[in-house]
């Protein structure tokens, strides 16, 4: 059942990327930073934790989740530390994305050559 | 020729998208990235004892790496174009775009090339996210205490 719920919800947050990509004029960049903002947004509803216990790593997969960590890496260091924990806290849980993006990236180009 | 004759001859000549197709692969492709990022939380928690949140956490450094490591191998760009948003809106397009920037401004240098260009796609993600976060954090603040 796992398997089935997280195939449905990823779906069909591609499905709603591509209805928007292909009926206006937005570029891939808009796109992902709308459903990065809609992840904040659905975090400070508490509806993303609903979401990650109902698709689990269909949930956790898409782009939304990025913006859900930082929303409660944000939210948590205030709950830890009070108004500095908001900047300290934010991208504490975001970090796992960002680093692995930068390390693996980095030393995969230093290896491979760019196709012409 | 008149302006809308003009018109017409573009119509004709530009192709054709169809797009609940469209929408039909993003909507199989993605549901395919949340299966397959499933699939190895299960192995993960089955195999190697790593706890639920942890296994969320490898299953992201897994996925990023594997889009990674196509993007550089020169697949992936295939891949978006036939997949569209079903490989744009997982974790997956946001490697990718760091990856071909880093690919495509490797030969300009380390610094004002690689350094300089990476974020160039991602950095909309991750300013905005950073934002947003910041201000729905304080919203919830508020409003949760």
């Amino acid at each position: 059942m796992n398997f089935l719920s997280a195939f449905v919800f990823s779906g069909i947050a591609c499905f709603f990327a591509q209805v928007i990509l292909d009926n206006t004029k937005l570029t891939p960049g808009h796109v992902t930073s709308i459903f990065t903002i809609l992840g904040t947004f659905f975090g400070f509803l508490g509806l993303y934790d609903k979401f990650i216990s109902f698709a689990g790593a269909g949930a956790t997969t898409i782009i939304s989740n990025f913006g859900y960590v930082l929303y409660k890496g944000a939210y948590l260091g205030f709950q830890e530390q009070g108004i500095i924990g908001l900047f300290s806290g934010l991208l504490t849980k975001g970090s796992c994305a960002i680093a692995s993006v930068v390390i693996f990236s980095f030393i995969l180009v230093m290896i491979f050559k760019p196709r012409d | 020729m008149n302006l809308d004759e003009y018109k017409k001859i573009v119509d004709n000549l530009t192709p054709k998208e169809n797009k609940s197709k469209n929408a039909l692969v993003a909507f199989f492709t993605g549901g395919a990235v949340g299966v397959f990022a499933e699939i190895i939380v299960t192995i993960l928690l089955h195999c190697f004892g790593v706890s639920r949140s942890e296994s969320y956490l490898w299953t992201c450094v897994i996925v990023i790496f594997l889009s990674c490591l196509s993007t550089s191998l020169g697949f992936f760009d295939n891949l978006v174009t036939k997949a569209k948003a079903g490989l744009i809106i997982p974790t997956t397009g946001f490697a990718h775009s760091v990856t071909s920037a880093a690919l495509d401004y490797k030969r300009d240098g380390l610094i004002t090339g690689i350094g300089a260009n990476v974020f160039k796609l991602a950095g909309s993600v991750i300013i905005y996210g950073i934002l947003s976060a910041f201000f729905f954090a304080i919203l919830g603040v508020i409003f949760y205490g």
